[in-house]
């Protein structure tokens, strides 16, 4: 019966609770229904991906209305995956967020913070659930403008400056895309992917669909923050609240990961990797973003604007899984999207418990905190770890594999760029470990406390799966060379 | 005479032209709002006009039950989401605007960068 329901359910319970959230007037109220909402979405991401695995594909009609007619939501292996990293992130950034909101943001405001949050998951849910073109638009907007103002509510000022810039970039990429959706529909006459997808085979050399490809993709990769469109994201990561830098980090560039993959799969994989050098081109593209971001990482004197560089870096790892279009690339690229999340939120996570302790995340203040917040520094150190992609943590695996398919098709200066971009990680972590742990302990962190258990509890609990999946890979690697294989689906 | 048969092309090309300059020179934050205004708008005729259908009319059934030569209505339904969306886009953006103001003092770009720059 309600299991019938569940793609919907996961989309709608956080939409609706957005209003509630507003109703509820209280912070802490919004709070918890923010955090049971989040919890039963990433238990239905859950059931919805082992029903995948087990059965095939999901199909939901929306009110009953079979497709062309209806919106349609269909759920493979390749957007089952991205539900759970999206449901995961936001149970344990949700379960982390309580005092970390209640220090940095305003009380008349938290209930609106809450509402906020809860439409950012409600648009990111749709807009990897969804099987229409232009639902993916909606949702994609849903969730860019929840994130706008999320960033706005960041305390220092140069919040509001980076969420305007985000806002500008972001509308331009979100417009772009609905060229590029409003072109195939004049091409194929349909907003449905899988018909999209059967029926564009037909018409691969008309120069409509040429262009509707590179609208598409140059829509997408602005979202994504592939390397040279990242210029938004250092600064709307470094300023927001914490929680939601966890949260935008953990998923929002993914889902944008995740929409190029949908529509690599939509024009086949024969028609962007053979027929157009879309897999050279992004490659080529996210060595030069890895190399650029991970030396101005080590430049940057705050921790939060020092982890949003990496960020940059790890989304060129997962783009350059993507452009390597084989199998072990495509499978890398979409288990770093696991993996990275998992570290990412985690890292994050830490100088969210770091922000509400001393108020600060500059490097120069963050000395001698090893001694003081030990668990949190701990934790932060082994997601540390696993952005530097050290053996028998999460990030090695998937660099492994793409390392390894880089070999494969014969491209070795990537796979050079993937060591020597680990060194550099090793440098821009080793900046943060060196103060905390190794540096005589500042006048600021005096009298200071570890943080509370509810939010060492999340932070350790992507701390360590980041190690389990680094010791056992095989039940998110398997997922992701399913997910893999349907991208690939046509390839010759 | 392909040409004028296809100027509403022509003229969404144009003004997304128009609207990406004018986001990408302007160096004033509000008329940067404007420029992706014309942008967005652009997108929509371009919509509209996929949609229409030579000799076509209104997607309404005929009273006597004829046969008749219909437009597409499917594309009007979606620029009408997709103009809630730019509104509140705009919305969201002034509202921006406003606090970028109260705490910087100026709306332009190179003033706020070199205030973001002092310390």
């Amino acid at each position: 019966m309600i299991s019938a329901q569940l793609p919907a359910l996961q989309v709608i319970l956080p939409m609706f609770a957005a209003p509630i959230a507003i109703l509820l007037r209280r912070g802490k109220l919004a709070w918890m229904l923010a955090l049971v909402v989040t919890w039963i979405a990433f238990a239905i991401s859950l059931v919805l991906l082992f029903q995948v695995l087990d059965d095939g594909p999901i199909q939901y009609f929306f009110g009953g209305w079979a497709p062309p007619w209806g919106i349609e939501y269909r759920i493979d292996a390749l957007n089952a995956f991205v539900l759970v990293i999206i449901g995961a992130i936001g149970a344990a950034v949700l379960l982390f967020a309580g005092p970390s909101v209640e220090k940095e943001i305003r009380e008349g405001h938290q209930h609106l913070f809450y509402a906020l949050v809860m439409l950012l998951l409600a648009g990111l849910f749709g807009i990897a659930i969804t099987g229409d073109a232009f639902n993916v638009f909606v949702f994609l907007e849903i969730a860019s403008l929840a994130s706008y103002a999320l960033i706005a509510m960041g305390k220092d000022r140069r919040a509001l400056t980076a969420a305007f810039q985000y806002l500008i970039l972001g509308t331009v990429g979100a417009t772009f895309f609905l060229i590029g959706v409003g072109l195939l529909y004049a091409m194929t006459g349909t907003l449905n992917m899988a018909d999209m997808a059967e029926r564009i085979h037909e018409i691969h050399d008309s120069r409509a669909v040429l262009t509707a490809f590179a609208f598409l993709t140059v829509g997408i990769a602005l979202k994504a923050a592939v390397f040279p469109m990242h210029y938004w994201l250092p600064g709307a990561y470094a300023y927001a609240p914490s929680v939601v830098s966890a949260l935008l980090a953990g998923t929002a560039t993914k889902v944008a990961v995740y929409l190029l993959l949908r529509f690599i799969m939509i024009f086949g994989a024969d028609f962007a990797y053979v027929a157009l050098p879309l897999g050279a081109t992004l490659a080529v593209l996210a060595a030069i973003g890895i190399l650029v971001a991970s030396s101005s990482a080590i430049l940057q004197n705050d921790a939060k604007r020092l982890l949003a560089f990496s960020s940059v870096a790890h989304l060129g790892y997962i783009v350059l899984g993507v452009g390597l279009g084989n199998d072990a690339g495509v499978t890398g690229g979409i288990l770093h999207m696991f993996n990275h999340a998992l570290a990412k939120g985690a890292v994050f996570l830490a100088m969210g418990a770091v922000m509400l302790q001393i108020g600060a995340t500059h490097i120069n203040k963050l000395k001698g905190l090893g001694a003081v917040m030990p668990w949190t520094m701990a934790g932060f150190t082994v997601a540390g770890l696993s952005l530097i992609g050290v053996p028998l943590t999460a990030g090695f695996v998937s660099k492994w594999y793409i390392v390894t398919a880089a070999i494969d098709r014969g491209w070795w200066p990537l796979a050079v760029v993937m060591v020597v971009s680990s060194i550099l990680a090793v440098f821009y972590i080793w900046r943060i470990i060196d103060a905390v742990y190794f540096s005589p302990p500042g006048a600021n962190t005096e009298n200071v406390k570890e943080a509370p258990v509810i939010m060492l509890a999340p932070l350790w609990a992507l701390a360590g799966a980041s190690v389990y999946f680094g010791i056992d890979s095989s039940f998110p690697a398997s997922v992701a060379g399913k997910a893999a294989a349907i991208v690939l689906a046509q390839m010759p | 005479m392909a040409f004028l048969g296809t100027y509403n092309y022509w003229i969404f090309i144009t003004l997304m032209m128009i609207g990406l300059y004018i986001v990408i020179v302007r160096g004033n934050l509000v008329k940067k709002i404007i420029g992706l205004n014309i942008f967005q708008s652009s997108v929509f005729l371009f919509f509209i006009s996929v949609g229409k259908v030579s000799d076509g009319t209104a997607p309404i059934i005929l009273h006597d039950g004829g046969e008749a030569i219909y437009s597409n209505p499917l594309p009007h339904v979606l620029i009408l989401t997709a103009i809630v969306v730019a509104v509140s886009t705009s919305a969201l953006a002034l509202a921006l605007i406003v606090r970028i103001h109260e705490s910087y003092g100026t709306l332009q770009e190179e003033l706020i960068h070199e205030a973001e720059r002092a310390p």
